[in-house]
């Protein structure tokens, strides 16, 4: 009889007859009655998966939900029609813990069907975690209805693991046969402690666990893989530059680093230039790439033709006095920018994550790092072995005095092979603002990896700087697991030194009267 | 070296009688250091507590330059990795001051010092044992930076890795065991390193006293290390070295093992800086990882640059000077010292290759 009156009322007032079908309008002003009328209101809410009933569940639990008489009010609008509703004089409708645990289970349903994918997920998330064989009707609702395929990879694994708990034994094969198809250690964990608890369906379980456990493996290589190409593009874009420089010319430059750093803070001017017209702002990365190269490049031609040039067949003194220059460059520039570190911000194309099959997660800065270091290196042997530059810095590689009769200018080959070294390192700076802090102190972190990449892959050969940067990548994310960074990185070094004890020349070592200087 | 001066020496006074007398006369200097530390305060003539033992800790770098200069003056082997010795043999000197702080740590254990009951030890890790006792920990300064070295030496001359590569890869080392040091599980105190010490060999650490006897033990270490040094290079082992940094082929050829002559002297320097390291600790009263950072050799190596390698007051002169810049420089003008020690670095080796020494003797010519 009151619910009659009620939905009178409520007509007259909404002056909507479609709401008489309404399950969340049908049911909403059974709040304001008794603790049973209210149990009996919230266990309807919960089963309309209307996303309407969310936010006022949510307030009742919360003590937040107000009402006059019959009408409920939530934030100072009538919970049914949305009109403003004054809350003066309006009480607080309270609970049971009758009410409250049916609220408990309401939540989760209408979470599960919430129209925002992260409360869905979210739902899925604890209602995995809870373990109760009552959500499968819930989840198999919300699996039916889900589009987005994140959200329903959680609620097939939460299905699964409430059939697991379930009482008859076909509906926990299904689930264990779901699990197994799962490649996570979370599905990993539950069939395991359901191992103890199901004595009957041991096999079962035991080869589900072995099919996640491969596939776990398969996930864990790829994913060591990428890391350790990773890490081996950054090594081969420090290491590109100094092949060139140290290699080729046989130069050592400690402040290579520094060129690196120099081209980190090239990225950071050229993205505040930007800021001014918001329509260049995401092509501020990819300006910086020439930016970089250019900066970088003309630091190297001026330090090669005004300090190098001088030290030409004194290596240690060249390494000392290039080791004064790079502290002289991070100095100026702590004094210039500050010490503190820089934000480069990435693009919106270069953001987030990319999901392979297998569950393998992949980032996608990192993946571009390594797409880019490649392009960088192809540039590289393209300019050393396409263009009248390159033939000229081979030719005075191989035999200077020769060059030099032929009638090129070796002076002139060697500052712009420096220069073009050092671009590298610029343009390996662009690479670095994305993945590392833009600081002062940049580069020093990458100088020592990359002399040691060009000291394994073989000295003045791209091809050995290309194996050598990957393959200590790879080598040092595959021991990290098990030794941690830092002793991984002592055991790279040492295999190094090993390493050089059966071949003095590096990996590909050059053959011929240069191996001989 | 100074048979060449000796030979354009004016007016007939050796120059060798003069390099001699201002090395006495410069020890016989700093020794009168702490004993003006001694006068009343308000004398004109006392020394602060500060000087004595900056300059106690410049003594240290002295004997550092000298062990730098050694391997690179003579045999030309620059190495970018002796603060590894000099830190190791620190370190040993630290352990053996942590045992002698017994029950007197914050957390009042009896044996295990403070970090290590913070660190949830139980009992003092196997590499800890002897440390309590002083020559077992004097043995350990030496001995092991001498072991690095030899390791390090034996691996990398056998396969003729000279020149650069053998700096970039000391260098590689220093930074490795930085990296090592830093961790907590090494037993080594972590990031915080070795620190509060109370006392050596029964004297208290904070007194004038134990100042003064660890700054005449750093003059004797010096004083020995110049005569050791001296004896070295100037003995046919001093000749073969240098002919091995100028010729090393030819040398090979003549039928010398040039492996094991680079080897001996890689592995004296490495002791005597490890000898260095144990002496600076007391005296700075810390060790911690940071002494091993790649920056802080290759600052050493320039010490020797400034001063002039080859020659062995060069490398003294050099810690000296450029130390005393750097304390100046630093209190005063802290921006300006990277500049400073930067273009010193550009400055040495393109217009000054025989460094100060070698001004000097252009001077007298």
């Amino acid at each position: 009889m009151a619910r009659a009156l009620l939905l009178l009322a409520f007509l007259l007032a909404a002056a909507m007859p479609a709401a008489a079908q309404d399950a969340f309008l049908d049911a909403l002003p059974g709040l304001a009655g008794g603790f049973a009328a209210q149990a009996e209101a919230v266990e309807r809410l919960g089963a309309s998966g209307d996303p309407r009933a969310l936010p006022v569940l949510r307030a009742l639990s919360e003590g937040r939900l107000l009402k006059r008489d019959t009408a409920i009010i939530l934030n100072n609008a009538d919970a049914a029609t949305g009109q403003p509703a004054d809350a003066a004089g309006a009480e607080t409708v309270r609970i049971n813990n009758r009410v409250r645990s049916a609220l408990r289970g309401a939540l989760g349903r209408l979470q599960l069907v919430s129209a925002n994918p992260d409360e869905r997920l979210a739902a899925a998330e604890s209602v995995f975690r809870s373990r109760s064989a009552e959500n499968i009707p819930g989840l198999e609702a919300a699996i039916a209805r889900e589009s987005v395929p994140r959200v329903r990879e959680r609620q097939e694994l939460a299905l699964a693991a409430s059939r697991l708990v379930a009482p008859e034994a076909a509906v926990k094969r299904q689930g264990i046969a779901i699990l197994g198809g799962a490649s996570s250690e979370d599905a990993r964990a539950l069939l395991l402690e359901a191992r103890n608890t199901n004595p009957d369906l041991l096999p079962e379980i035991d080869a589900a666990v072995a099919s996640i456990d491969a596939r776990l493996t398969f996930k864990r290589a790829a994913e060591t893989l990428f890391q350790g190409l990773s890490l081996g593009s950054v090594l081969l874009l420090a290491a590109l530059g100094l092949a060139i420089t140290f290699g080729v010319m046989g130069v050592i430059n400690m402040a290579h680093g520094e060129f690196v750093m120099l081209g980190a803070y090239t990225t950071f001017v050229v993205q505040e230039a930007c800021r001014g017209t918001p329509w260049l702002l995401p092509w501020s990365l990819p300006l910086s790439v020439p930016a970089a190269f250019l900066v970088a490049g003309l630091a190297g031609a001026a330090l090669e033709r005004g300090l190098i040039r001088h030290l030409y067949g004194r290596p240690l003194e060249t390494l000392l006095m290039t080791f004064g220059v790079g502290m002289i460059l991070q100095q100026a520039v702590r004094l210039a920018f500050g010490a503190q570190n820089r934000e480069v911000i990435s693009p919106a194309w270069m953001q987030g994550t990319l999901s392979l099959p297998g569950g393998i997660l992949i980032t996608q800065n990192r993946l571009w790092v390594i797409v880019f270091a490649l392009l960088v290196l192809l540039l590289a042997i393209a300019a050393i072995r396409l263009t009248r530059f390159g033939l000229e810095m081979r030719a005075v590689v191989q035999n200077r005095r020769i060059a030099a009769t032929m009638g090129i200018r070796t002076g002139r080959v060697d500052a712009l092979t420096f220069a073009f070294g050092s671009g590298i390192a610029g343009m390996a700076g662009v690479a670095l603002s994305q993945i590392d802090n833009v600081s002062p102190n940049l580069g020093t972190g990458y100088i020592i990896d990359s002399f040691m990449v060009v000291v394994f892959g073989g000295v003045g050969s791209l091809v050995g700087t290309l194996v050598g940067s990957m393959g200590l990548g790879v080598l040092n994310k595959v021991i990290e697991p098990w030794a941690g960074a830092v002793l991984a990185k002592v055991a790279v070094l040492v295999i190094i030194m090993l390493f050089i004890q059966r071949r003095p020349r590096g990996l590909f070592a050059l053959k011929g009267r240069a191996a001989d200087a | 070296m100074s048979e060449i001066a000796a030979a354009s020496a004016p007016r007939g006074i050796p120059a060798r009688l003069l390099v001699r007398g201002a090395i006495l006369a410069g020890i016989a200097v700093l020794a009168l250091l702490p004993l003006l530390n001694q006068l009343p305060l308000g004398s004109a003539l006392r020394v602060s507590d500060f000087t004595v033992s900056v300059t106690g800790k410049w003594i240290c770098y002295a004997v550092l330059a000298l062990a730098i200069d050694l391997a690179w003056g003579y045999a030309g082997i620059l190495s970018l990795g002796h603060g590894a010795f000099f830190a190791l043999g620190g370190y040993a000197m630290g352990m053996h001051l942590m045992r002698l702080i017994g029950p007197r740590g914050v957390y009042g254990h009896p044996v295990l010092p403070d970090f290590m009951v913070f660190l949830g030890y139980r009992e003092l890790p196997w590499y800890w044992l002897g440390f309590d006792h002083f020559p077992y920990a004097m043995l350990m300064a030496l001995l092991v930076p001498g072991a690095l070295a030899f390791v390090v030496g034996w691996l990398s001359f056998r396969s003729r890795i000279t020149g650069v590569y053998f700096s970039i890869l000391t260098q590689a080392m220093t930074y490795a065991l930085m990296l090592a040091f830093f961790r907590n599980d090494m037993g080594f105190g972590g990031n915080n390193g070795f620190t509060d010490f109370k006392e050596l060999l029964g004297v208290p650490l904070n007194t004038q006293g134990a100042r003064a006897g660890l700054f005449y033990a750093a003059l004797a270490l010096l004083a020995g290390s110049l005569f050791l040094c001296r004896h070295v290079v100037s003995t046919k082992l001093g000749r073969v070295l240098v002919a091995v940094r100028d010729a090393e082929s030819r040398v090979r050829f003549l039928g010398y093992s040039v492996t094991s002559f680079k080897l001996a002297v890689f592995v004296l320097s490495g002791m005597m800086a490890g000898l260095a390291g144990a002496l600076y600790v007391p005296l700075v009263g810390i060790i911690n990882p940071g002494e091993f950072a790649p920056g802080n050799s290759i600052e050493a190596v320039i010490w020797v640059a400034v001063g002039g390698r080859g020659t062995l007051v060069g490398a003294v002169l050099g810690a000296f000077s450029v130390n005393a810049v750097k304390t100046w420089l630093t209190s005063f003008a802290p921006d300006l010292w990277l500049f400073v020690l930067g273009g010193l670095f550009v400055a040495v080796t393109l217009l000054l290759p025989q460094g100060l020494v070698g001004l000097f003797r252009r001077r007298a010519r």
